[in-house]
C-alpha cells in the first residue's frame, strides 16, 4: 500500500491525491483561502504552503508520492503563511480590527475605506471572513498599504449582489464557482491577474449578460468582496443560528442552511456536501426566502360578508362555520358533494392529513392536487 | 449520455442542470430534444428541434430505426420485458420519413439521433412537463419508457427515465395519497383489505370505496352542483388552470368554498372562509424530491398573527367533526402514521433523516434507501411491459385564424403565480413582467420590434404583453409563462385534457399575434 510521512506519522494515500486532500482525510488542518472542493486547485492564495522533502510547496496542488516526508506546521512554514496573510491583508480594504492592530494611523485608513465602500461601518463580512479568521489565528496585522492611492467604488447597481473589489484577494474561487460549478460563464478570470481599472468593461466586477444570480460566487467568496445585498449589515454572523432545511421551490429539493437571527431568516446558503445539491443553490433557493415576512401575509381567519368583502374572525368562529356547512352539505347531498385540492408545495404531513380528513372524516375520495402540472 | 426531452432544466431545475453541465464538461454527451433552443442547447452535441406535440412520432421514429438497424438490446427484451412484438408492429408505421415530417426536422436527424443514442450505454432520459402537459401526456410517457426499455437502459445508475418534478413536493403529495384513487403509499382505495387496514388504523367504520374525482371534474362539478363544498389548500387555481375565464366562473359557482393559504390571491377572492396557514419555514415536516428522497423541513420562525400550521387546522376540523386525532406534530404524524401505513416508507423515520434524507422504497429501519428503481431489470409488476402508442396531434392545431402555437412554462426568476417570489426583494427587479417570446422570423413578418407591446389572442381570450424576440424560439411558436396575472398565458391556454390523467394541454394551443 502507498504511504508517506505526514508530520512524522506513516499515512496511507491513493495515487493522485494531493497533500491537502490526504491531510484533510486524516484530520490534519492545513489552511487555504482559494481551494474550492470539486474543482481543480487554483493555487492563488499561497496559504496552504507546507514542507515536502525539505522544500516549500503548495499542498493543494502537489500530489503525494511514495515515501514523501511532509510537515505542515514548522516555524518556517508558519512564518511563510504569516507573510502571505499579511500580503493579502495589505492588498485591499481589510479594515477589520485585527488587520489594523499596531497601526499608526487607524483613522486615516478608516476614512479611506469609507470613501471607497461608502459605508460607515467595518467590513460587512466582519465575523464571517476566512482571511480575518486566519489573521487572528496566525496573529498577523496589516491591511492598509497603498490604500490612499486608489479606491474602487463598490458596485451595487446589480440586483441582489454587491461587488466590492477593494476587498478582493483575487483568490479565484468566484471564477471557479461560476464557470466550473454552476457553469454559467459569467465571471471573467482576467481580473485575477490585472488591475481592473486597466481593463474597463472586462474585469471585475464582471457579471456579464450570462449572470443568472445564483449567488454561488457569493457563497464561494472567502472575504467581503462579494456580499448579499439583502443580508449586508443586517446581522452579525456570529449571532445567526444555522438551521438545515429543504428548498420550497422546485423538485430538486436542495438542502439549505437558513441563517436565522431573532426568528428571522437573514441569509440562505447551500449545505456543503449535502445531497442532492452539494452546496449549490439557484436564485430562488438562495434569495427567495423573504416572502414569509411580507406584510400581506394572512394573519387571521376571514369570513366573507354578503357584499363580497371579508371580515376578520376568530379560529373558533371560522372553524365552527366550516364544520357546520360541511356537515350540512354532507347531510343534504352526501359526502361525494364535497371535494378537496391539496397542495404540492406543502409538507408531506399536510397532504397526508388532508387526504385523511377527506377520506376518514368527510367520507369521500374526491381529493386531488395538481400532480400533473 | 443524457437525452433531455421537453425540459428546460436551466430555468425550471437550475441546480439539476448544473450537474448535467458538469457532466458534459467532463465528457458526457447530451442530446436535447425540444422545440426551443434554451439554455442547455449550448451544451448539447445535438439539438433536435421537434415541433410542439410531435414527441411520440419522433420517439416512434427513433425506435423504428433502432429496430431496423438492429441497434436494440435483445437480451434485455427477452429476459425482462413483454409485448415487444406489438411495439415492433406499431413503430413499423413510423419510418424516419414520416417521423421527420410530423416533427418538422430533417430525415437524417432522426436516423442520426437513433444511432447516437444506441452508441453509448447507459443513457439517462430526463423529461419534464413538456412531455406530460399534452392531451397525449400519458402516451408520451409510455413512449419514453418504451425507448429506454428497447435500449436496455433500465435499472442502472445513470440510466432509466428521470422525470423532474415541477414543484418541490409533487412527489410527496402523490406519495401521501392526495389522489382520488389511492391512500398513501399508492394503496388502492378499491381493494377491501387495504381499506380495512386504514379503517382500523384511523378508527373509522367505513371508508369510501369508489375512486373520486380529479381537479377538472371537481371544477366542472361546481357548476353542475354535483360538488357543493370545495376545500382548496394552497393552490392558486384561478391563475394556474387553463382558461382563466372558465375557471373563475367555476370557482364563483361554488356553494361553499374554503381556502387555506398564506396570502390573499386570485382564488381567495371566491372563498367563503379563508384560513391563514403557516408557511414553509414556519413548519416542521418533510418534502420528497424528484429522486424520491424524503428530506426534513425545519422551523425557523413562528407564523405571523393567528396563522397556524396546516396539521393543526386539519386536526381541529377533524376533532370538531367528532374524531379523535392524536398525532400532534409532524414528527408524530410521520413516525406513528405515515411510515406505518405506507410499506415503501416504513424504514423512513425522523431520526434517520436528520442529515441527508432517505430515498424510498425503504421498507425497513435498517434499509439504506433505493437510488434507482427496477434494478437489474426487476420491474415492480414483473416484466417491463411495452405499451405501444400512436401519435396524436394536439387538440388545437394552428389554422388560418390562429396560425401560431403557444407553449408555456416557467422562468428562472419566478415561481408559479408569484404569490411567493413576487414578494421577495430583488426577484422582481430581475423579471418584472410577462413577455411573449417570439422568433426573429415571425417578428420580422409582423414588423414587431423587441420589447414592443403586442396582443396575443386565442379562442378563449387575449392578453397584451411585451414581445421578447429571441432565437430560442422557432418560427411559428409563441412561448409564455404564467407568473404574472397581467399577460398570464392561462387566459389563452386550452382546457383540453389527457383522457386518463386529465392533465391539461398547457404546452400547445393555437394563437395569433397582433401589432397594437
Ligand atoms: S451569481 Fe451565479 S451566475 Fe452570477 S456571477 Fe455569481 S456565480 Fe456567476
Ligand atoms: S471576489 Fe471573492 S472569491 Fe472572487 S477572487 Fe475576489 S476574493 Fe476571491
Ligand atoms: S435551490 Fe433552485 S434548484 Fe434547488 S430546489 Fe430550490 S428552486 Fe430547485
Amino acid at each position: 500500500m502507498n504511504s508517506f510521512s505526514l508530520n512524522g506519522r506513516e499515512t496511507p494515500f491513493e495515487t493522485g491525491e494531493t497533500i491537502l486532500e490526504v491531510a484533510e482525510k486524516n484530520g490534519v488542518n492545513i489552511p487555504s483561502l482559494c481551494r474550492l472542493k470539486g474543482v481543480e486547485p487554483i493555487g492563488n492564495c499561497g496559504v496552504c504552503v507546507v514542507e515536502a522533502d525539505g522544500t516549500h510547496v503548495l499542498s493543494c496542488s502537489t500530489p503525494v508520492h511514495q515515501g514523501m516526508k511532509v510537515r505542515t506546521q514548522t516555524p518556517a512554514i508558519v512564518a511563510a503563511r504569516k507573510e502571505r496573510i499579511k500580503a493579502l491583508l495589505d492588498s485591499g480594504n481589510h479594515n477589520c480590527a485585527i488587520g489594523s492592530a499596531g497601526s499608526k494611523s487607524w483613522s486615516t485608513f478608516q476614512q479611506t475605506v469609507q470613501r471607497s465602500d461608502g459605508s460607515a461601518e467595518l467590513c460587512p463580512a466582519w465575523g464571517d471572513c476566512r482571511l480575518q479568521d486566519l489573521a487572528y489565528e496566525y496573529q498577523v496585522s496589516g491591511g492598509r498599504a497603498a490604500l490612499s492611492t486608489r479606491t474602487y467604488p463598490r458596485e451595487s447597481d446589480a440586483p441582489l449582489i454587491i461587488r466590492d473589489y477593494s476587498r478582493c484577494i483575487r483568490c479565484g474561487r468566484c471564477v471557479a464557482a461560476c464557470n466550473e460549478i454552476q457553469v454559467n460563464a459569467a465571471i471573467h478570470a482576467d481580473f485575477l491577474s490585472a488591475d481592473p481599472e486597466l481593463m474597463p468593461g472586462k474585469a471585475y466586477p464582471v457579471a456579464k449578460d450570462n449572470c443568472v444570480y445564483c449567488g454561488e460566487c457569493v457563497q464561494a467568496c472567502p472575504v467581503g468582496a462579494l456580499v448579499e445585498k439583502k443580508a449586508r449589515y443586517h446581522y452579525r454572523p456570529w449571532k445567526a443560528k444555522k438551521i438545515r432545511t429543504t428548498c420550497p421551490y422546485c423538485g430538486v429539493g436542495c438542502q439549505q442552511l437558513l441563517h436565522v437571527v431573532d426568528d428571522r431568516i437573514v441569509k440562505v446558503t447551500g449545505v456543503e456536501d449535502g445531497s442532492p445539491n452539494m452546496g449549490r443553490l439557484c436564485v430562488k433557493g438562495r434569495f427567495g426566502y423573504d416572502f414569509i415576512y411580507s406584510e400581506e401575509r394572512l394573519k387571521t381567519p376571514l369570513i366573507r360578508n354578503d357584499d363580497g368583502s371579508f371580515r376578520e374572525a376568530t379560529w373558533d368562529e371560522a372553524l365552527g362555520l366550516v364544520v357546520d356547512r360541511f356537515k350540512q352539505i354532507i347531510r343534504d347531498h352526501g359526502p361525494d358533494a364535497m371535494a378537496g385540492v391539496s397542495c404540492a408545495r406543502s409538507i408531506n404531513e399536510d397532504s397526508y392529513q388532508m387526504m385523511k380528513f377527506f377520506r376518514a372524516v368527510i367520507g369521500t375520495n374526491n381529493i386531488d392536487h395538481c400532480a400533473r402540472t | 449520455m443524457f437525452m433531455v426531452i421537453g425540459s428546460n432544466m436551466t430555468e425550471a431545475h437550475p441546480v439539476a442542470a448544473t450537474f448535467v453541465k458538469n457532466a458534459v464538461q467532463n465528457g458526457a454527451r447530451l442530446i436535447l430534444v425540444d422545440p426551443r433552443a434554451h439554455g442547455l442547447a449550448d451544451f448539447a452535441e445535438l439539438h433536435v428541434p421537434i415541433r410542439v406535440g410531435s414527441d411520440i412520432a419522433f420517439l416512434n421514429g427513433l425506435m423504428h430505426v433502432l429496430i431496423k438497424e438492429d441497434l436494440y438490446d435483445k437480451q434485455f427484451i427477452q429476459s425482462c420485458t413483454m409485448d415487444f412484438d406489438a411495439l415492433r408492429q406499431c413503430v413499423a408505421a413510423y419510418p424516419p420519413e414520416r417521423a421527420a415530417e410530423i416533427a418538422g426536422i430533417p430525415v437524417d436527424m432522426v436516423i442520426d439521433t437513433a444511432r447516437r443514442i444506441a452508441s453509448v450505454r447507459p443513457m439517462m432520459l430526463c423529461y419534464t412537463l413538456g412531455i406530460t402537459e399534452h392531451t397525449c401526456g400519458k402516451n408520451n410517457v409510455m413512449s419514453i419508457a418504451n425507448l429506454q426499455m428497447l435500449l436496455g437502459n433500465m435499472g442502472m445508475e445513470c440510466g432509466g427515465v428521470n422525470p423532474l418534478r415541477g414543484q418541490n413536493n409533487v412527489q410527496g403529495a402523490c406519495d401521501m395519497g392526495a389522489l382520488p384513487n389511492v391512500f398513501c403509499g399508492y394503496q388502492s382505495v378499491t381493494i377491501p383489505e387495504i381499506r380495512a387496514k386504514f379503517e382500523k388504523a384511523w378508527g373509522v367504520d367505513k371508508l369510501p370505496d369508489k375512486v373520486g374525482l380529479m381537479i377538472p371534474q371537481m371544477m366542472e362539478g361546481l357548476v353542475s352542483k354535483k360538488i357543493r363544498g370545495f376545500y382548496i389548500f394552497g393552490e392558486n387555481l384561478a391563475n394556474t388552470e387553463p382558461d382563466i375565464r372558465k375557471v373563475e366562473h367555476e370557482l364563483a359557482s361554488a356553494e361553499f368554498l374554503v381556502v387555506q393559504d398564506i396570502f390573499q390571491n386570485e382564488t381567495t377572492k371566491f372563498a367563503h372562509v379563508i384560513l391563514p396557514a403557516a408557511a414553509w419555514s414556519e413548519n416542521d415536516g418533510t418534502f420528497t424530491n424528484s429522486e424520491r428522497r424524503v428530506n426534513r423541513v425545519r422551523t425557523a420562525s413562528p407564523p405571523p398573527g393567528a396563522a397556524r400550521p396546516n396539521w393543526w387546522i386539519f386536526r381541529e376540523l377533524a376533532i370538531r367533526m367528532g374524531q379523535t386525532w392524536t398525532s400532534a406534530s409532524a414528527c408524530e404524524l410521520w413516525d406513528d402514521e405515515i411510515s406505518v401505513l405506507a410499506p415503501n416508507l416504513s424504514g423512513v423515520k425522523y431520526r434517520r433523516i436528520e442529515a441527508n434524507g432517505l430515498q424510498w422504497p425503504c421498507p425497513t429501519e435498517n434499509h439504506s434507501g433505493t437510488c434507482f428503481l427496477h434494478k437489474d431489470g426487476q420491474f415492480t409488476c414483473g416484466l417491463g411491459k411495452f405499451k405501444s402508442v400512436e401519435w396524436t396531434p394536439p387538440a388545437e392545431e394552428p389554422d388560418e385564424k390562429y396560425p401560431l402555437v403557444l407553449s408555456t412554462g416557467r422562468r428562472l426568476y419566478h415561481y408559479h403565480t408569484r404569490t411567493q417570489t413576487g414578494r421577495c426583494e430583488g426577484l422582481n427587479d430581475l423579471l418584472g413582467e410577462e413577455t411573449a417570446d417570439i422568433s426573429p422570423a415571425d417578428a420580422g413578418i409582423m414588423g414587431v420590434a423587441h420589447n414592443e407591446m403586442i396582443r396575443v389572442k386565442s379562442r378563449r381570450g387575449e392578453v397584451t404583453v411585451k414581445a421578447r424576440v429571441t432565437g430560442e424560439v422557432p418560427k411559428g411558436m409563441v412561448w409564455m409563462a404564467f407568473h404574472f396575472r397581467e399577460g398570464n398565458a392561462n387566459w389563452l391556454t386550452n382546457p383540453a385534457y389527457d383522457p386518463e390523467t386529465l392533465t391539461a394541454e398547457y404546452k400547445a394551443c393555437a394563437v395569433a399575434i397582433e401589432k397594437i
